[in-house]
């Protein structure tokens, strides 16, 4: 038994760090580079777009790639490239905020939920039900309906809609966790149940949010784009990467390059995300080496 | 198997209960006095106090609710403010397009992603298994609007062989229904087609790894038979369930499809109505959505009950 002991916790801390065990993963490498990529493009737009994203030249009006335009022109002469860069600020403003609103939310209410048990469980796991009992998209959609379009009504609609898997997840780590002897040993100790959740019970719990909150920027990036392309997200003339899709598929025939990049940009995003959630699941799993 | 089902349902009405708070609860994200919201840019003050009565807004928050429930529960989903119909009958109407649409969009996705995931797993770190997960990864990576648009662009604009959009009823011609539906359906599906082949994939390499698959091959059976009869038949289940539930999803879905291709569905009904302020379709539409989605939540249960012998037992 001694043996076994030792031996498993030799294997712990011959174990690899998260970062080492997500660097081997080339998928994850690979997703966050381009993440990082994309998150410099955002910051430094300013300096990298090579045009105002909303200045008009009806002289240069659906022009197709060229030295002058990388990417071309959209229907009234605005450099696409610029707003592609400029877009890249609400796609990823609008991932990264909306997820917050849904993890600020969302952890805590499944901390309670889990921690409480009883009728504050029932209660709220109904609840979350009925949210999930609503499609994404569509629940999204009516939220940003109702409250108005703009970016940050469909940050706050993809955040509320995306908040009831958070609860859901962090109920169930909590519900797991709160059965192991280090929790029961703080609480003989006669610690309050506050500083248990938030001490003990909290830092236990934090991979596999920070894996849902990975693949949950994805969702929501796409669910921005989504949201825009109706219409219902970023208003003109300031440029979004779905609302600039909006437009394009009115000149499909005639300028097909409006929508090429647009849609390249929303696809190599959520896709780096996605392989960023997958490299960083397996690398926060105990069972992978 | 009834006190299963009955069980089932039972657990299933305070879900549904609480859909409808959160349905009626979303006309107070409006921001300011409802009324003045829905009675537009002109304030007409006649109008405003004819909403106020018509909706019941005069009346404490609990009662509108119980007067909405009540009026749902009597198939009165409201009325349209721009349409001037009940909204029952406009989702009665439309909801055809979109099951239509869905149903073809999940044919689609089996006939392509179970397929697929099972060579993906019996040809696992091949080239055909990586070719499978970049299908499947671009499938949840890209945008279906898109994906449309890309589409037009190569089959209507380029080669001339697909409509761009519109719509026909299979009761007036089953072969333009079709040539119009089949690129909706194939955009739609490409999310589903994804899961599917991930799933089957997951499933298949689990079942695979299992003694009894193990005694099937040392008994001497050829592989195809161990694939197909014994490890492809449990594998499948989970999949069968994520099915039902992925009907739902694709109701979802269906949104931006039905927006791009401009299919009078369901999806087209709650853009519409966003845009027109009708806040009632856009209610209606949510509630149905939402009920239809508990109850394939439901079959997916019940399926998963048949299917499964384990259960049974």
């Amino acid at each position: 038994m001694v043996a076994v002991t030792t031996t498993a916790t030799e294997d712990v801390l011959r174990r690899p760090s998260v970062f080492r065990r997500l660097m081997r993963r080339k998928g994850a490498v690979v997703g966050l580079c381009v993440v990082s990529i994309f998150v410099v493009i955002a910051i430094l737009a300013p300096w990298l777009a090579p045009y105002d994203p909303i200045a008009t030249n009806f002289l240069q009006v659906r022009k197709p790639p060229s030295a002058q335009h990388w990417m071309g022109t959209d229907e009234i002469g605005r450099d696409l490239m610029s707003r592609l860069i400029y877009g890249a600020r609400a796609s990823l403003q609008a991932g990264v905020i909306s997820v917050m609103i849904a993890v600020c939310f969302g952890v805590p209410l499944g901390l309670l939920s889990g921690y409480c048990k009883g009728w504050v469980d029932s209660l709220m796991m109904r609840i979350v039900d009925a949210f999930l009992a609503c499609p994404f998209l569509i629940l999204a959609i009516a939220m940003a309906a109702f409250l108005g379009p703009s970016l940050t009504n469909a940050m706050i609609a993809i955040g509320l809609t995306a908040m009831p898997i958070f609860v859901r997840l962090v109920r169930g780590q909590v519900l797991a966790v709160t059965v192991e002897d280090y929790v029961e040993a703080a609480r003989a100790l006669g610690n309050p149940h506050v500083r248990i959740a938030v001490r003990h019970v909290l830092p236990n719990i934090v991979a596999p949010v920070l894996v849902h909150s990975t693949l949950a920027i994805a969702q929501a990036t796409l669910a921005e784009a989504a949201l825009s392309f109706l219409g219902l997200g970023q208003q003109p003339p300031e440029p979004s990467w779905g609302s600039m899709l909006n437009v394009a598929r009115q000149f499909i025939s005639q300028a097909p390059w409006m929508s090429w990049w647009p849609g390249l940009a929303i696809a190599t995003v959520v896709l780096a995300f996605n392989l960023l959630g997958d490299g960083l699941r397996d690398a926060l799993d105990p069972k992978e080496t | 198997m009834l006190t299963f089902i009955v069980r089932r349902i039972l657990i299933s009405i305070p879900t549904i209960v609480f859909v409808s708070i959160v349905v009626f609860g979303l006309q107070l994200l409006l921001p300011g006095d409802p009324a003045l919201a829905l009675a537009g840019e002109e304030r007409d003050p006649q109008l405003i106090a004819e909403l106020r009565r018509l909706y019941n807004l005069d009346q404490p928050i609990w009662r509108q609710y119980l007067i909405w429930v009540g009026n749902v529960l009597q198939g009165n989903l409201g009325e349209s403010i721009r349409l001037k119909m009940p909204v029952g009958d406009l989702v009665a109407a439309k909801l055809p397009v979109t099951m239509q649409l869905a149903s073809m969009a999940i044919l689609i996705a089996v006939c392509v992603g179970i397929p697929m995931g099972i060579v993906s797993a019996v040809k696992k770190e091949t080239y055909l298994d990586y070719g499978a997960n970049v299908v499947a990864l671009s499938g949840i990576s890209v945008p279906s609007f898109w994906l449309g648009i890309m589409m037009i662009m190569l089959f209507s604009v380029h080669l001339g062989w697909l409509p761009a959009s519109g719509f026909v009823k299979p009761s007036e011609s089953l072969s333009q229904n079709l040539k119009t539906m089949i690129m909706p359906a194939f955009v739609l599906s490409s999310v589903t087609t994804a899961i599917f082949m991930r799933h089957t994939r997951s499933a298949m390499l689990a079942v695979l790894r299992s003694d009894y698959v193990r005694t099937a091959r040392a008994k001497g059976l050829r592989e195809p038979r161990v694939v197909f009869r014994h490890a492809l038949r449990n594998a499948i289940i989970p999949v069968v369930t994520l099915g039902a539930i992925q009907l739902g999803e694709l109701m979802s879905g269906a949104v931006l499809t039905e927006q791009i291709f401009t299919i009078p569905g369901f999806g087209k009904l709650i853009v519409d109505a966003v845009f027109n302020r009708d806040y009632a379709v856009v209610q209606g539409v949510v509630l149905c959505t939402a009920t239809g989605f508990i109850f394939l939540n439901l079959c997916a249960d019940l399926i998963y009950f048949m299917v499964n012998p384990r259960m049974r037992g």
